[in-house]
């Protein structure tokens, strides 16, 4: 494992991503990737009494979901990376705390899910650990409660509003491959903090996108790769806005991702059908989209190559009432079949 | 598509690539749905009239009645669609009062009675009461001086 370039990290022995598990809402249950998910939910609160217990139920049943499918005991996981988007995190930290994993406790708002698979990778690569979890979750109904109004409010959202995805994502990193084929992670590109002055929470992917396209572009750089390289470069979660502006952006960057480029945010709903406006966000888009859906393509070969971009809105209710701009995250790794 | 140097140029573009409300649609949505809402008050107001009731009696009634159906929709889950749909329509008269109550009594219920629904229930109705209540008094005041 070495640094290459301004902030890209090339794995000597790069980690296998053993197995995946998804689980998500009614709402991403109707949508067009609802047949990749590994479980749907019926009703948002899964049978029990608020939002946040029932986010925390999300994360723990999917991790145990994960460990169960790899065929992996829980014992032998030397670490856990997980967050979400609750305060102080604790959707992840409630909903593992019987999971008996040491435990990193992550945030990196929606692009929490790449965060934990990076640092994962680097303790794997590095030989601290054989086999890492990562999580995240989020659920449109605890997400709406903290950032935005109760759900009973009769307001209206802005066209360029993102709908919060419920759901959760997990993966289990691994040293070895246990005679599987499976992906594995070439590179990670962690990214800066970006703000480039967007105020409106209505408008996240606009406050994202910039985030995105500096990654991206330091990612070509650094690993000297251009974007046809990638059968799929995806961001999670710019939606609608965000996914044209880096389009347009890295055109004048002198990147053309036009044709191999998509967004979780844009994937996971029907935009026309389920009114859901500029398109999916929070932790647990990016964690079912790749742990369901992108997972999948990669173990049937239809894709070899990813990009996966996922970019974070680092603010709070706190900053936004108190006029502050919304910095962006993005952070990049690269998923091959080797 | 020019290069983008500064925050202002950024800011800019992100202004041109936003989609806006459908302000129109907004507008007529909410001007008849509001305009439905009054004349149901007003109906009312007049059925009370009918029955002999006076003026200041039949406005209570109306209040009543309306907080209590607004109310009534919201815990129902209703509300939030006729809401969605009808913008400042449905807000602006007392029913978006009533809802702008209900909502967070019914959202921070998990939180307890005291520090929950008690502490949050005048999150969202809050400023209107404590901004409504200041200007009818510097009304009241300058009225009692200078009228």
């Amino acid at each position: 494992m070495n640094k290459i370039g301004n902030q890209t990290i090339m794995f000597s022995n790069p980690p296998y991503i053993l197995e995946t598990s998804s689980i998500v809402g009614p709402k991403e249950a109707e949508g067009p990737l609802a047949k990749y998910f590994d479980q749907c939910l019926e009703d948002e609160f899964w049978g029990e009494k608020t939002w946040e217990k029932a986010e925390s139920k999300i994360i723990k049943e999917n991790s145990n979901a994960v460990i169960s499918k790899s065929g992996i005991p829980a014992t032998d996981i030397d670490y856990c990376f997980a967050g979400d988007l609750l305060n102080q995190c604790i959707s992840s930290s409630f909903g593992l705390r019987e999971i008996n994993i040491p435990f990193f406790g992550i945030f990196g708002a929606c692009s929490t899910f790449v965060e934990g698979m990076s640092l994962g990778s680097v303790f794997i690569d590095s030989g601290a650990a054989k086999k890492v979890l990562c999580a995240t979750s989020s659920h449109f109904c605890s997400a709406e409660k903290q950032f935005r109004f109760p759900l009973e409010l009769g307001n209206q959202r802005p066209p360029s509003a993102q709908w919060t995805v419920t759901g959760s994502g997990a993966a289990i990193l691994s040293n070895d491959n246990i005679g599987k084929e499976c992906p594995r992670i070439t590179y990670i590109t962690p990214g800066k903090i970006i703000d480039m002055g967007v105020k409106d929470a209505n408008n996240m992917g606009a406050a994202m996108a910039p985030a995105a396209l500096d990654t991206l572009v330091t990612h070509f750089r650094d690993t000297g790769r251009k974007p046809s390289f990638y059968d799929a470069i995806i961001t999670g979660d710019l939606g609608y806005i965000g996914k044209e502006i880096l389009i347009e952006m890295a055109e004048t960057k002198g990147y053309n991702i036009k044709k191999n480029y998509n967004d979780c945010g844009v994937l996971i709903f029907d935009k026309e059908k389920q009114d859901t406006h500029a398109g999916g966000s929070g932790c647990g888009c990016v964690g079912s989209v790749f742990s369901g859906y992108l997972y999948k393509m990669l173990n049937e070969h239809k894709l070899n190559r990813i990009l996966l971009i996922a970019t974070g809105a680092l603010m709070n209710s706190t900053s936004s009432q108190q006029g502050e701009s919304i910095p962006g995250i993005a952070h990049a790794i690269a998923i091959e079949n080797l | 598509m020019k290069k983008i140097e500064t925050k202002q140029e950024y800011l800019d573009y992100v202004d041109q690539k936003s989609p806006n409300s459908p302000i129109l649609k907004n507008c007529f949505n909410a001007f008849w749905v509001g305009g439905l809402i009054c004349s149901i008050g007003q109906i009312i107001f007049d059925f009370c009239k009918y029955k002999g009731f006076d003026d200041t009696s039949c406005s209570t009634i109306v209040s009543i009645i309306l907080i209590g159906l607004a109310a009534l929709l919201t815990a129902l889950n209703i509300f939030n669609k006729i809401g969605k749909f009808a913008g400042a329509g449905s807000l602006v008269p007392i029913t978006g009062f009533a809802n702008s109550i209900v909502s967070p009594a019914i959202e921070y219920k998990s939180e307890g009675y005291v520090m929950g629904v008690g502490g949050k229930m005048f999150t969202v109705a809050g400023p209107v009461l404590v901004y409504g209540i200041s200007t009818s008094i510097i009304v009241g005041i300058i009225a009692t001086f200078f009228v």
